[in-house]
C-alpha cells in the first residue's frame, strides 16, 4: 500500500494555499506536480554537472553525457524497451507523435488508410491530418455509451488498405484503457503498424511495450512527476534505423560536407540540437521515485480514488459522468457535467475553494461532439491525492449547485 | 489588479444567465454576426434591426455558453436596444466589466467579451466594413 502522507511531504507545492484554502490539485491529467527528489535532481545537475552532451572531452561533458544517457536507460527499462537506443527524447508527447508521423508518412501512398478513434487527443489527430494531402484517408473508430471501443468495429475497419493504426492507450477525457494489445494483434495480421499515444497510461500503470505489441509508443514525462520538457518516443530499433530524421542540424549527423550529410544512428538521429538534458535527468529521477513505490501500487491506488470519486459524485442529482463505469477499466480521471452549470463557471467556483480541475474541451473537440456537450469538467488524480480531497470536491459541487439553483 | 471576486456570480449575473433578456432569433435583421470561443465552446449569435436613422430598433442574441458569457451578452442587448448604433460601437471592455460588476481572471475575460465582439462584428457588417474576428480583439 501507498503511504500517501509520506508521499505528500515530498511535494512542496502541496503545502500551498489557494484563495485561502489548502490546494487540492486535481488536474493531473494535464500535468502532475513534482516531488523534491525530481526538483533536486534538476537543481543538482545545473549546480554540479552542467555541460553540453556528446561534445567535449572534459570531465563535465562526460559526466553530463553519462547522466543523460543514464536517464535514457532508465526510461528503456521503465517501458520494457529492448535497449536504450530505442528511446528518443523529445520535448513532449505531441512532438513524439509528430516524429512517429514523420517516420511513417514517407511510406504512405495514395489510397492507403490510417485508422484513429474519435476519442483521440488533438495531438494524435491533427498530427495525422497532413497525410490526407497525399491522398491517404483517415478512418475513425467510434466509442460506445460506456466510452469503449467496439472490437468488432476494430476488426471491420482494419482493412488491407489500412497501413497504420494510431490510438490512445487511455483516453484523456473518458479514462478508458483501450485493449491496445488486441488491437495490435489484429492490425499486424493485416500488416498495419501500430502507434500508441501513452500520455495518459504511462503515469498510472506498468507498461511493457513488448507485451503491448505495438510499433511506436509515445508519452510525456511531465504527467508522471517529471519536469516539462522531457517527452519520449519508443519505437522498434529497425523502424528507427530506416526512418528519415525529423529535425536537421547538429548532434543528429555522422559527417557533414558542404552539400550533404550522413545521419547519426538512432536515437540521436532524431535529436537535433542541444537536448533538454536536465529534464531528461529529472525524468530519470521521477522513474526512480515511481519504481520505489511500484507501478502496480500506483495503479491500484488510482483505481481506488477513481472508484471513490465515481461513487461520491454519482449521488449528486443532475450529474453526468463519462467513460466506463468500472474504475478498473480506466485511468484515474473522472470527466463530468453538472446540469445547468457550464464547466468554466464550475472551474471558477471550485478554484475559490482551492480545488484545481480542468474545464473545457480537453483537446478532444471531436469527442465533445460525440458526447453532445461543448465542454466537460475533469478531475484527475495522482498518488498524492486523497479521498478527503474528493470529499471537498463533492461538497464544492453541491455548493455550486445551490448557488446556481434558479 | 486581476482577481476573481467572490461576488463574480452575483444575483444579477445569475438572473441574466437564467433569464437572458432579448434571447432568440430576430427575423428581418439587417445586421448579424456569430462567433465562438473555441477554448470553452461558447458560441454567440447577435442580430439587430437598424433603422435608416442608425437606431437599433431591435436586437436579439442566441447561442450557448457559461454564465459570464451569457449574462454579459444579455446585459449588452439591454444596454443597446433603442440606442444609436454608433454609440453601441463605442462600448468597450471596461464597460462590460462594470456591467458584470467585477474584474475577471484572464481566462474568464474572453467569456465576458464574446458578446461585445459579436456586437462589433454585426455593427461593422452593417456599416459595410469588412472585419475579421481576430482583428477585433485589439479593439475591445
Amino acid at each position: 500500500m501507498l503511504d500517501v502522507k509520506k508521499i505528500r511531504n515530498d511535494f512542496p507545492i502541496l503545502s500551498r494555499r489557494i484563495n485561502g484554502k489548502p490546494l487540492a490539485y486535481l488536474d493531473n491529467a494535464a500535468t502532475s506536480q513534482k516531488p523534491k527528489q525530481v526538483i533536486d535532481a534538476i537543481s543538482d545537475y545545473y549546480s554540479h554537472s552542467n555541460a553540453n552532451v556528446h561534445r567535449g572531452a572534459y570531465v563535465l561533458s562526460e559526466e553530463s553525457t553519462e547522466m543523460f544517457e543514464g536517464a535514457r536507460k532508465k526510461v528503456a527499462g521503465f517501458v520494457g524497451a529492448e535497449g536504450a537506443n530505442e528511446i528518443v527524447f523529445t520535448r513532449n508527447c505531441t512532438e513524439s507523435l509528430n516524429i512517429a508521423v514523420s517516420c511513417l508518412s514517407s511510406s504512405l501512398k495514395r489510397g492507403d488508410r490510417v485508422l484513429l478513434s474519435v476519442a483521440e487527443h488533438h495531438s494524435n489527430l491533427v498530427s495525422w491530418q497532413g497525410v490526407q494531402k497525399k491522398g491517404v484517408a483517415l478512418d475513425f473508430l467510434s466509442v460506445n455509451n460506456d466510452g469503449k471501443l467496439d472490437m468488432a468495429e476494430v476488426v471491420r475497419k482494419i482493412t488491407k488498405k489500412t497501413k497504420i493504426v494510431s490510438i490512445a492507450h487511455a483516453s484523456n477525457v473518458l479514462g478508458t484503457i483501450n485493449d491496445v494489445r488486441a488491437i495490435a494483434k489484429i492490425a499486424h495480421e493485416k500488416d498495419a503498424l501500430v502507434v500508441v499515444d501513452g500520455a495518459q497510461s504511462v503515469p498510472h500503470m506498468p507498461i511493457d511495450v513488448q507485451k503491448l505489441g505495438c510499433d511506436f509508443f509515445a508519452f510525456s514525462g511531465h504527467k508522471m512527476l517529471a519536469p516539462m520538457g522531457a517527452g519520449v518516443l519508443w519505437a522498434r530499433k529497425e523502424i528507427l534505423d530506416e526512418a528519415p530524421p525529423f529535425l536537421r542540424g547538429g548532434e543528429m549527423i555522422k559527417s557533414v560536407s558542404e552539400k550533404s550529410a550522413t545521419w547519426n544512428d538512432a536515437p540521436w538521429k532524431f535529436e537535433a540540437g542541444t537536448p533538454d538534458v536536465a529534464s531528461a535527468i529529472g525524468l530519470g529521477a521521477a522513474i526512480d521515485y515511481l519504481q520505489k513505490i511500484g507501478m502496480g501500487n500506483v495503479q491500484k491506488y488510482g483505481e481506488e480514488l477513481t472508484k471513490y470519486c465515481i461513487d461520491e459524485l454519482s449521488e449528486i442529482d443532475g450529474i453526468e459522468m463519462y467513460g466506463p463505469r468500472r474504475a478498473t477499466q480506466r485511468t484515474p480521471l473522472v470527466s463530468f457535467n453538472l446540469q445547468g452549470i457550464h464547466p468554466h463557471d464550475m472551474a471558477t467556483l471550485l478554484d475559490r475553494e482551492g480545488i484545481a480541475i480542468r474545464a473545457g474541451h480537453a483537446c478532444a473537440q471531436p469527442l465533445m461532439k460525440v458526447l453532445g456537450v461543448p465542454a466537460v469538467c475533469r478531475a484527475s488524480f495522482q498518488i498524492y491525492n486523497t479521498k478527503s480531497e474528493i470529499d471537498r470536491l463533492h461538497s464544492a459541487l453541491l455548493n455550486a449547485k445551490r448557488l446556481f439553483a434558479k | 489588479m486581476i482577481f476573481v471576486d467572490e461576488t463574480i456570480y452575483r444575483e444579477n449575473v445569475l438572473d441574466h444567465y437564467h433569464n437572458p433578456r432579448n434571447f432568440g432569433k430576430l427575423s428581418g435583421a439587417n445586421a448579424k454576426a456569430k462567433d465562438d470561443n473555441p477554448l470553452c465552446g461558447d458560441e454567440i449569435e447577435l442580430r439587430m434591426k437598424v433603422s435608416r436613422k442608425g437606431i437599433i430598433d431591435d436586437v436579439k442574441f442566441s447561442g450557448h455558453g457559461c454564465a459570464i458569457c451569457l449574462a454579459s451578452s444579455s446585459m449588452l442587448t439591454e444596454k443597446i436596444k433603442g440606442k444609436r448604433l454608433d454609440a453601441a460601437l463605442l462600448i468597450c471592455k471596461t464597460d462590460v466589466f462594470s456591467m458584470i460588476g467585477v474584474e475577471l481572471s484572464p481566462v474568464r475575460v474572453k467569456c465576458a467579451l464574446l458578446g461585445l465582439k459579436v456586437l462589433k462584428m454585426a455593427g461593422y457588417f452593417y456599416k459595410g466594413r469588412k472585419v475579421r474576428p481576430c482583428g477585433l480583439d485589439s479593439e475591445l
